[in-house]
């Protein structure tokens, strides 16, 4: 208990040198501190209270409102949630890509040292495919269907390497092979809509690592794939992550997907972040009652087919009008679970649970491992 | 490329031929005819059954169609019951301007209208975007003869900018070449002629290209507006390229396509909507000629027009199917 109080005033963004209000990183030396995780070494991106807001008819959509997270290299990072839980607005925003006149963005983007929020736009765009680089969810759409597969790979790697058309064109051959494309020689000259689902996705990991870029964000990578594609695509990110050492941030709603891939795990619902930490922690200790509604609605092959999945019951909340405090608080089943001097409309901070484990909820540690253990583990 | 043209090429003959039965179906069972015409209401049966017999009608329908068709083929039109002279002189007297003009117009539209809609799509919301949106809308809805007699009595009459009537000035000793009147200036090195003809183009063909413009403006913008959402768009950014380098190959290949579509029917109305801005500036082209050929149910004329009109069309649709297949290679053929 005690434990858990003195983290609860020293960490509301992580970073163990600052305190609330002040800034929390300095940027002659680059963000603070990680979160505690006990990874060596500075992380390659580091996400600082980062906020991206639409004006629009109907009021402000708080898409992304205050997400912080690290990804070290060679590492993966999960970030789970529901559609409209703004995962894919924060790895958007990451890349600069957040399109839209009027989006607001503010809060720290460090990539290898270097902050991206208030860079020169030209200089983020000139980072983005060598440094980082992204990988969406239906490569159908995500490919232009009058150009050849070839071409926008060439095209992608002429971005950031002055070299001959020839030259490029080799590249994309080998990078096509590389992604298990057979015949990459003759099917570099194909085009989109004669390839499969499966292969538009491995040609767009091409056209995605052709630079090797140290970081590579994969939103839904494989929710447009038949099942058995769908293996064969992680084992190719996984095998390309340790190959080349990037980091990697796997954006999905599937939990099977991450349970595979992730280090480590963040959760994410309505706009914020509500639980992070190692995945092992967050798939065996999980913390926050949706986490818990999250593994209980996840399909598995050893449970006793008479028993039913437990939904999350309602429905996510409106970005437009977050309620007041704990914005899942209209959900959890546990909302009646008496907190001590806790009004309704505060809003939880995210709080160390273990080593670089935070949770965010009102409930108590003691109360939560009691629910955990007694109630919900038992069903999963 | 060449197989899809000349398969193009192939579906025209049935599409003409069943259009030739039609027109020549439709001529023959009208009441009147050219007998009467000529010869007004109190002509003898006597007088109607030479005339008849001097233009062939007497004879059984299929022969006359044989040697309709026959005709057409050796690009015979016919004689003009009106003038007596062949039809396929009176056109090439009065094609070119028609063409010019509407040639003038469709490109007025296109230059102006495309860059306006993807400026107007790009900033979405701006004064140029409600202007342009506002404008196309008024564009629409003004009737051609009406924009023509305003810009005639503003620019022509009030401010003596630009002539009111006619292809070239009195003056103007224009040697003919072509017909068409700003080409030939350039051509025999006349100058002062081309300039004078395109002077006189100005104003009926910016009347004749308010529709198009208003359409292609509005298609322009739509069209744009879609592709930027696009989520290969978002691709070809994550990639690192330039914003311009995204516009001018992302983007625009593609707004384009329904565009090429609109100007493809675009093109084929014009020439018939050219009728009316040409009385109103008494410029001599084919739109006059054809309202009194209706008259004087002068069929050979008609037949010929008609004919023509639906070549022009059908050429065009070509042109539009070949383009659409250069663009987007999911409707090539193999």
């Amino acid at each position: 208990m005690s434990e858990v109080s003195k983290e609860q005033s020293a960490v509301r963004v992580p970073g163990p040198a600052s305190a609330p209000g002040e800034p929390v990183v300095s940027k002659a030396t680059g963000p603070a501190g990680a979160d505690g995780s006990g990874e060596s070494g500075a992380p390659f991106l580091s996400v600082r209270d980062l906020r991206i807001h639409f004006s629009t008819d109907d009021g402000l959509v708080k898409s992304v409102d205050g997400v912080s997270f690290d990804v070290h290299a060679g590492k993966t990072l999960g970030i789970v949630g529901e559609s409209g839980s703004g995962k894919s607005v924060t790895s958007l925003g990451v890349m600069g890509l957040h399109r839209s006149a009027n989006a607001a963005i503010s809060g720290e983007v460090w990539l290898d040292g270097e902050e991206l929020v208030g860079a020169d736009p030209d200089h983020v765009r000139r980072l983005r495919g060598r440094k980082m680089a992204m990988i969406f969810q239906d490569p159908l759409s995500a490919m232009h269907p009058y150009y050849r597969v070839g071409s926008q790979i060439v095209e992608a790697y002429r971005v950031h390497h002055k070299v001959s058309k020839k030259v490029a064109r080799a590249r994309a051959v080998e990078m096509l092979d590389r992604v298990g494309i057979p015949e990459p020689h003759k099917r570099v000259d194909s085009y989109p809509h004669e390839f499969s689902g499966g292969m538009r996705q491995r040609a767009m990991i091409a056209m995605a690592l052709v630079n090797n870029p140290e970081l590579l964000i994969a939103d839904e990578p494989t929710t447009a794939l038949d099942v058995t594609v769908q293996a064969q695509i992680l084992d190719l990110i996984r095998d390309l992550q340790k190959e080349f050492g990037s980091a990697v941030i796997m954006i999905t709603h599937d939990l099977g997907v991450v349970a595979e891939m992730a280090d480590d795990l963040l959760v994410m619902y309505g706009g914020r972040c509500i639980e992070r930490g190692p995945a092992e922690k967050v798939f065996y200790e999980p913390q926050h009652p949706y986490t818990w509604g999250l593994l209980g609605s996840m399909p598995r092959i050893d449970r006793e087919q008479t028993e039913r999945l437990i939904p999350v019951k309602g429905q996510p909340p409106s970005l437009i009008n977050v309620p007041q405090g704990c914005a899942f608080n209209p959900r959890c089943p546990y909302a009646d679970v008496p907190k001590d001097g806790i009004t309704r409309t505060e809003r939880p901070e995210l709080k160390q649970v273990g080593t670089g484990h935070h949770s965010a909820c009102h409930m108590t540690q003691e109360q939560r491992t009691k629910i955990w253990t007694e109630e919900i583990a038992p069903k999963l | 490329m060449l197989r899809l043209v000349a398969r193009r090429l192939l579906q025209l003959i049935p599409t003409l031929l069943g259009l030739s039965v039609l027109l020549f179906l439709w001529l023959n069972r009208l009441p009147g005819g050219p007998a009467s015409a000529i010869l007004g209401e109190r002509a003898t049966e006597a007088e109607v059954a030479r005339i008849n017999r001097l233009l062939g009608l007497d004879e059984p329908v299929w022969v006359q169609y044989g040697r309709f068709i026959k005709r057409i083929f050796q690009l015979d039109l016919g004689t003009s019951t009106q003038t007596g002279r062949p039809v396929w002189e009176e056109f090439t007297l009065r094609f070119p301007a028609t063409v010019e003009l509407s040639v003038a117009a469709m490109a007025i539209a296109i230059v102006v209208g495309i860059p306006l809609g993807y400026f107007a799509a790009r900033r979405r919301g701006s004064w140029l975007d409600v202007t342009a949106v506002s404008g196309s809308l008024l564009g629409i809805c003004i009737p051609v003869f009406f924009l023509a007699l305003l810009l005639k009595g503003l620019f022509a009459v009030n401010l003596g900018i630009f002539p009111s009537y006619g292809r070239l000035s009195t003056g103007i000793d224009a040697t003919k070449v072509t017909g068409f009147a700003v080409l030939d200036g350039l051509l025999t090195g006349e100058f002062d002629a081309s300039w004078d003809a395109v002077m006189h183009l100005v104003l009926p063909a910016v009347a004749l290209a308010s529709i198009p413009l208003a359409v292609i403006v509005r298609m322009t913008r739509a069209s744009v507006l879609e592709v930027l959402g696009e989520d290969y768009v978002r691709t070809a950014e994550s990639k690192g390229l330039d914003k311009r380098v995204v516009r001018a190959r992302h983007v625009l290949r593609n707004a384009l396509l329904p565009v090429i579509t609109a100007v493809g029917l675009l093109t084929g109305s014009l020439l018939s909507g050219a009728v009316l801005t040409e009385s109103v500036f008494t410029f001599g082209g084919i739109g006059s000629f054809i309202r009194t050929s209706i008259d004087a149910r002068d069929y050979p004329v008609l037949v010929g027009f008609i004919l023509f009109i639906a070549l022009v069309y059908v050429l065009i649709n070509l042109l539009v199917d070949v383009a659409y297949s250069l663009i987007d290679p999911r409707v090539r053929v193999h």
